[in-house]
């Protein structure tokens, strides 16, 4: 989906609020919902993918101004919501207030027809796909044509994994693309690598520019 | 402008993971001693001195190192280190005297987190995952580090469950130090590839 959390090339946002050796955790209720929302991945409560998709689908405007933590206690509340192991009703009840929760989701979808192999050195152009359903390939690539450099094992596909979806496993690859073909005349100059999966590319041919 | 929508005030953010925990726990769905030593291994266990013993390694026993770089899951196993078993692969990354590597997630935070720690909060922020893709060159300045014109920047987007970490260069003046010392002087900020080390 088209998400506020696709993030990469988003223009506006200021300056990075870093301080050296930053830490991970600012408060304990953080380290909390960190562990809650693990244990709940290893008891197969829900998979990665699940997990990442409702963060996703929260509402823009609690997204935006939602900590990172909060948003993974978001997703595990709705999560276990969605999979009837407790009401919205009962979380509200506990915690004396709203709740909000992500919205709900749409349709995921299997690996794509025709998808084919790559090797390292290959042209490849990402699909110009756009889903309802989750999706790990951030839209600033989306019609891109890069380089292969790299070949990840084969994982479960995003798109299908995070809605219950039956798929074949896939490899990812790292892609390289040139900033100036992402944002032309408008970021600086670097290499910049995406790991995608095997169903959002396709030869970039031979014709092409 | 009110959002007619809301009826009642949000619950503090603190009530919230205790309404969850409450009811996950009276579910048995999340025992206390496993959510304690999950929190355990998150502030002791995978922290960035992991990423630093690698390094050190790397930059002592070239064997190692090249082990290291055609495969980074069997390398950091030799030292004892272990990832989940969702990320599959985790790739290293030569930082050159040419050639600065570094590491973000644009889509939401995602790191080798048992190998160099979990993320630092800039990292999760939102200006950090709009622009380093963009503006590379322009935030690692705003951060600290001013490259050198002729050097390449090569940014990795964690988008898939590989996972990377930055190999960054050794410091010329701390060649021939023992691998205790030089681990020492390993940084997790030289890890996600944003600062270089300059030794002490």
């Amino acid at each position: 989906m088209d998400g506020v959390h696709d993030l990469g090339g988003k223009q506006g946002f200021g300056p990075v609020r870093y301080t050296h050796d930053a830490s991970p955790f600012h408060e304990r209720w953080e380290v909390r919902v960190n562990s809650l929302y693990a244990n709940a991945v290893r008891r197969g409560v829900f998979n990665m993918d699940e997990y990442r998709h409702a963060i996703e689908r929260m509402d823009p405007r609690h997204y935006l101004t939602a900590s990172y933590y909060e948003r993974s206690l978001t997703s595990l509340a709705t999560l276990c919501v969605e999979k009837g192991i407790v009401t919205h009703e009962e979380l509200e009840r506990r915690a004396e207030g709203a709740f909000p929760l992500a919205t709900a989701s749409a349709p995921g979808r299997g690996n794509a027809a025709g998808r084919q192999r790559f090797a390292v050195g290959d042209a490849v152009r990402v699909r110009d796909d756009s889903v309802p359903g989750h999706m790990r390939m951030p839209g600033y690539v989306r019609g891109k044509r890069g380089v292969v450099v790299g070949i990840s094992p084969a994982y479960p596909f995003p798109d299908a994994h995070a809605h219950g979806v039956k798929s074949a496993d896939e490899p990812t690859y790292d892609v390289r693309f040139r900033s100036e073909d992402l944002w032309p005349g408008s970021c600086d100059a670097a290499l910049v690598h995406v790991g995608l999966f095997e169903s959002y590319l396709t030869p970039a041919g031979c014709s092409l520019p | 402008m009110p959002d007619d929508r809301v009826v009642k005030r949000t619950a503090p953010v603190e009530a919230r993971v205790d309404a969850i925990q409450a009811a996950l726990e009276e579910r048995g769905l999340a025992d206390p001693a496993a959510i304690g030593d999950l929190a355990h291994k998150a502030q002791e266990e995978w922290v960035p001195r992991n990423g630093a013993r690698v390094v050190a390694r790397a930059w002592t026993d070239p064997a190692f190192k090249a082990r290291l770089l055609a495969n980074g899951r069997e390398a950091v196993a030799e030292l004892g280190l272990a990832m989940p078993a969702h990320h599959r692969h985790l790739v290293v990354l030569e930082n050159t005297p040419k050639v600065q590597n570094v590491i973000c997630c644009t889509l939401c935070s995602c790191t080798a987190f048992t190998i160099i720690g979990l993320p630092p909060d800039w990292y999760k922020d939102l200006a950090y995952r709009s622009r380093v893709v963009r503006e590379s060159r322009t935030v690692l300045r705003e951060m600290g580090l001013d490259l050198a014109p002729g050097v390449e920047v090569r940014v990795w987007d964690t988008t898939a469950d590989t996972r990377y970490m930055v190999l960054p260069e050794q410091p010329a003046h701390t060649i021939g130090w023992p691998e205790e010392k030089l681990a020492a002087i390993v940084t997790r900020d030289s890890l996600i590839g944003v600062a270089r080390l300059q030794g002490t």
